[in-house]
């Protein structure tokens, strides 16, 4: 797909993915290329010996980022991402390894020291386990939280709110309630991605499945249309006379029509009694 | 502040050995709400712990339950100081996984008010840097051209700073020739004029010089190995600017100059940033000069929704509006990593899409977070007062370090 976007654009990408793949050699357990990103996933044993070569051989002087990614469904549900970038070579590539929430991951703070604070924060909102790092705090969230927010399954509400409490005169933690439910929208169409049954589908589980249709019926050709000179002879004939009209007369269970009120006395005021502009015209021949 | 008195292990008698410190979490040169743990020998800075996260708001988890669009604004709340810088970097992702075109105005434009965004952010920057330093006078004047940014940008956006005007596929409306005129005369009479009367004070400075110069030495490859980028790797005197080695938008037709640092101190970031300004200056009048009249964003009707007169007459124009305001689009599946020159460094969204219209990750890469974990290393063996010249160097706002 030919590049149309102005996103920055580094040096090229010919040809690094597979010479970088050569010379780490069986730490890599897969290459992929796309969106103009080399993405490399390692086995995590190797990470330290990988991202050391990636420095001293492969001048990628710079870790930029380590983003922490969930994955619920996959069996190492996390997958922790390092962005490098070489200032010499003007390039970045995106090394990545899985792990869960008990395998630790090597750090690597002793090739760059910046990853300290950056490891902490990934442990922070993943919970993901750093070997070697030595001061694996947290760092974002606040003193004394519990459990590791940016996982998925970790409500966007939380759990605890915070107030200041008037009769301990401190801030105290309780239960989050919300004064309204929380709102979700779906925009996703009803028939390309919902995750939940349409009501009346439910019908459709009972009911056998419709068969298969092995040619499926086309319009390739004028003919198969239905269309032409046939049709429009055709078009001028008359469909169906309407039916006739058997009884003259009013329907067999029309209402009974309601009587009319006694008249009133005519009002005594100057303005006019608006009687007659309701009656009915009589004159004009129903 | 809290004191710790210990005992001296050997005589029995009470003395001082090192105190520790709380610098901030309220502290007007703490720039924000950042908590030092100092420890400190005398006045001497022995180790500073800094902890960050006061200001954690879970933008990255905000983003995950929003649609693209939706989680455009989140993007000005992050660095307040430098609202539409922090948006470029998001909206290149988005079009770098749509591979989607933008029309010529419209990056001239978004490269325009990217550098209108850098002198204002420069503005407050160095202010502030002087002020906690001591001197007064500089930052009123400076604010001055800040608040002339801040308009510029209201009448560009209908915001003074949470513009929320690059989208993706462009940029929201185009702006009246009034506005371009009026910033080609800025740029031309007050901005030099106000800025140089407000350096003149501060550059040759001996206070200052002796408050700055030496300050927070950092080499080359501490500078690389720490993650530095922005005025800070460049004081360092690494020529490293994406907008010369990575070019995005139009950025690779604009000329001018990266200025570097020869001693890496405190000083030669406040420099740095001085002749960013005038870089700035000088690129937005190219932009001025050579700005093509034309669409202001994609014609891609799947991406960018038609404009509400359009949308008035044409049911193909409603149906258009009414998904990409509700639903909103679908991005092709994948993950990029794209960072672009913040003022204060690079700016990096490392976004992950599983083809829904909402981004699956969103990972925000903050300048501040290398920055400031690196104040350690920096402030060992300075003075106690030497901290707020260092930090105000690093340019550092909490809105974007903690996200």
């Amino acid at each position: 797909m030919a590049v149309i976007h102005s996103a920055p654009k580094c040096a090229s990408n010919e040809g690094v993915a597979d010479a970088l793949k050569g010379a780490l050699g069986d730490a890599v357990t897969g290459v992929h290329e796309e969106h103009g990103e080399i993405l490399i996933s390692i086995s995590r044993e190797k990470l330290a010996d990988v991202m050391r070569s990636l420095r001293d051989d492969h001048a990628y002087q710079q870790l930029m980022e380590i983003a922490g990614v969930d994955y619920p469904s996959r069996a190492e549900r996390f997958e922790v991402c390092y962005c490098l970038l070489s200032v010499t070579k003007n390039h970045r590539v995106i090394v990545k390894v899985c792990t869960d929430e008990a395998k630790p991951v090597p750090s690597i703070t002793g090739i760059w020291p910046n990853a300290g604070w950056l490891e902490r924060e990934v442990f922070d909102m993943y919970g993901v386990l750093f070997a070697g790092n030595e001061d694996l705090r947290r760092i974002l969230t606040d003193y004394g939280f519990e459990g590791h927010p940016f996982r998925k399954d970790f409500p966007l509400s939380g759990y605890v709110e915070l107030r200041y409490s008037e009769e301990d005169k401190r801030v105290v933690y309780q239960p989050v309630t919300l004064a309204q439910d929380f709102r979700s929208f779906d925009f996703m169409s009803p028939w390309e991605g919902a995750d939940y049954v349409l009501p009346g589908d439910e019908k459709a589980a009972e009911s056998p499945a419709p068969p298969t249709v092995d040619i499926p019926k086309t319009t390739e050709k004028p003919s198969d249309t239905g269309a032409g000179a046939k049709t429009d002879a055709k078009a001028d004939d008359k469909v169906a006379a309407a039916p006739a009209q058997t009884d003259g007369g009013k329907a067999a269970d029309a209402p009974t029509p309601t009587e009319d009120r006694p008249a009133r006395k005519s009002r005594k005021g100057k303005t006019k009694d608006t009687a007659q502009a309701t009656e009915p015209k009589k004159d004009n021949g129903i | 502040m809290t004191m710790q008195l210990e005992q001296s292990p050997t005589t029995g008698d009470e003395v001082i050995t090192n105190y520790t410190i709380n610098f901030g979490p309220q502290h007007p040169a703490a720039h924000g709400v950042l908590r030092m743990v100092m420890e400190l020998d005398g006045e001497i800075i022995e180790r500073v712990d800094p902890h960050v996260g006061l200001l954690h708001r879970g933008t990255e988890k905000l983003i995950e339950y929003k649609t693209y669009l939706q989680a455009l604004p989140y993007f000005d709340r992050l660095d307040y100081c430098s609202p539409l810088a922090q948006e470029y970097s998001y909206i290149l992702a988005i079009e770098k996984l749509l591979n989607v075109e933008v029309p010529i105005r419209a990056q001239y434009l978004r490269v325009l008010f990217a550098e209108l965004t850098r002198i204002c952010n420069h503005m407050l920057n160095l202010g502030s840097h002087v002020m906690d330093v001591g001197a007064m006078t500089p930052n009123l004047w400076m604010f001055e051209i800040r608040e002339d940014c801040l308009n510029f940008f209201e009448r560009a956006s209908g915001a003074r700073m949470h513009s929320a005007w690059f989208r993706p596929g462009g940029v929201h409306q185009d702006v009246p020739l009034k506005l371009l005129t009026d910033i080609g005369d800025w740029l031309d009479t007050r901005l030099p004029e106000l800025f140089e009367d407000a350096m003149s004070l501060v550059v040759d400075n001996r206070i200052f010089k002796q408050r700055n110069v030496d300050i927070a030495l950092v080499s080359k490859e501490d500078a690389l190995a720490w993650g530095f980028s922005g005025p800070m790797i460049r004081a360092a005197g690494i020529a490293w600017d994406l907008r010369k080695s990575q070019p995005y938008d139009v950025y690779d037709r604009m000329d001018f100059e990266i200025p570097v640092g020869t001693n890496s101190d405190c000083y030669d970031r406040f420099m740095v940033r001085v002749e960013e300004v005038r870089q700035s200056a000088k690129i937005m009048k190219q932009c001025l000069a050579e700005m093509p009249e034309g669409p202001i964003a994609s014609s891609d009707r799947k991406v960018v929704p038609p404009k509400r007169g359009e949308m008035k007459s044409s049911m193909e124009a409603l149906i258009h509006h009414f998904k990409l305001y509700t639903e909103g689009f679908h991005v092709p599946a994948g993950e990029v990593y794209v960072a672009t020159e913040s003022p204060k460094g690079e700016f990096g969204v490392y976004l992950v899409s599983d083809g829904s219209n909402k981004p699956y990750r969103c990972k925000i890469r903050p300048t501040a977070f290398s920055h400031l974990q690196a104040m350690d290393m920096m402030c060992k063996g300075h003075m106690l007062p030497d901290a707020t010249a260092i930090l105000g160097a690093i340019d550092v706002v909490f809105g974007e370090c903690d996200r």
